[in-house]
């Protein structure tokens, strides 16, 4: 399926959060995750299913003031 | 000393971790300023997020996550949820900006920010103005911390509305208060710990100074003058002179 990770359009096979995560490369990754604007905690991004379209922001530490 | 949610800083220098020439200089300046809190933010992953955590993990200092650049109070929301998990921590420095030049914050969004947060367990850190009515609603809706805006963003103007500061923490002394943001000199900040607010929130004035590790020294020794001053009692200013040089017993020449 094709979805937008952090602004980019991507294929995905999913067809959870968690293999999609796996496939882009960020499986043990620090990184905190949203879809479509709301947060998915990572214990839920197992039960969380992908559809075509979705817009997925993966986010990691940075610095800040 | 008031607490931060329960933590007593050991020091009331909180610094920012953006806009150093790089990773070792960041280091280096966080050791010289003594800082207690660093704040950090969360962006869209780019392979040096992991380099990043490992030197904040190093800095051994509190860690307070913003919601830097959020223009919603659902942007913001979503954030601290982010941030939450990210560096496991309840803190959350909340910004909700509602205006690209001044970087003012939202007072409306913030608030609707402050409440959710609140609600859902964070230790919400409100990046404010000096108003008194908005400090009184961030407190209902369940802030603990004010942290009102010395000037805007990254400044460096020092305490822009020093009568309005002065009030604010007139109004509410049992709250701890950081000045966060607009600072650019040690004296500012040395002057904002006089005023008796708590401790100070700084990054650019750090970062970009030609000598960053020196700037953050002057600013160690800089909060330190100004906390012991504050603890000392400053004495009342006055408009007209007075001698301090007995005029008793002064010769008649």
């Amino acid at each position: 399926m094709r979805i937008e990770v952090n602004g980019e359009a991507r294929e995905v096979a999913g067809p959870t959060l968690a293999d999609a995560l796996g496939e882009l490369g960020w499986g043990p990754a620090r990184v905190a995750t949203a879809l479509n604007g709301a947060f998915v905690p990572k214990a839920a991004r197992a039960g969380t299913a992908l559809k075509d379209g979705d817009r997925l922001e993966v986010l990691a530490p940075m610095q800040g003031g | 000393m008031r607490d931060f949610y329960g933590v007593t800083l050991g020091n009331p220098l909180m610094l920012g971790t953006a806009q150093y020439p790089s990773p070792a200089v960041l280091e280096a300046a966080f050791r010289q300023s003594g800082a207690s809190v660093a704040t950090v933010s969360l962006r869209r992953e780019g392979g040096q997020g992991r380099a990043f955590w490992d030197i904040v993990k190093r800095l051994g200092v509190h860690i307070l996550p913003n919601t830097a650049g959020c223009h919603s109070a659902r942007e913001a929301i979503t954030t601290a949820q982010m941030a939450r998990e990210l560096f496991e921590t309840n803190w959350i420095k909340l910004e909700v900006i509602g205006h690209a030049d001044t970087l003012q914050p939202d007072p409306f969004g913030l608030l609707e920010a402050t409440e959710a947060l609140a609600a859902d367990g964070f230790d919400v850190f409100p990046y404010t103005t000096e108003d008194q009515v908005l400090a009184a609603r961030l407190l209902d809706a369940g802030a603990r911390v004010l942290m009102p805006w010395g000037a805007p963003i990254g400044s460096g103007l020092g305490l822009n509305n020093r009568y309005g500061l002065k009030t604010l923490r007139a109004a509410f002394r049992d709250v701890p208060m950081v000045i966060d943001a607009g600072l650019g000199l040690p004296s500012h900040a040395a002057d904002a710990l006089e005023m008796g607010f708590d401790a100070v929130l700084l990054n650019t004035a750090v970062a970009q100074a030609g000598d960053p590790v020196g700037m953050a020294r002057a600013f160690a020794l800089g909060v330190q003058a100004g906390e012991l001053a504050r603890d000392a009692d400053p004495m009342n200013s006055r408009d007209m002179a007075q001698p301090s040089t007995p005029v008793i017993g002064k010769a008649w020449l």
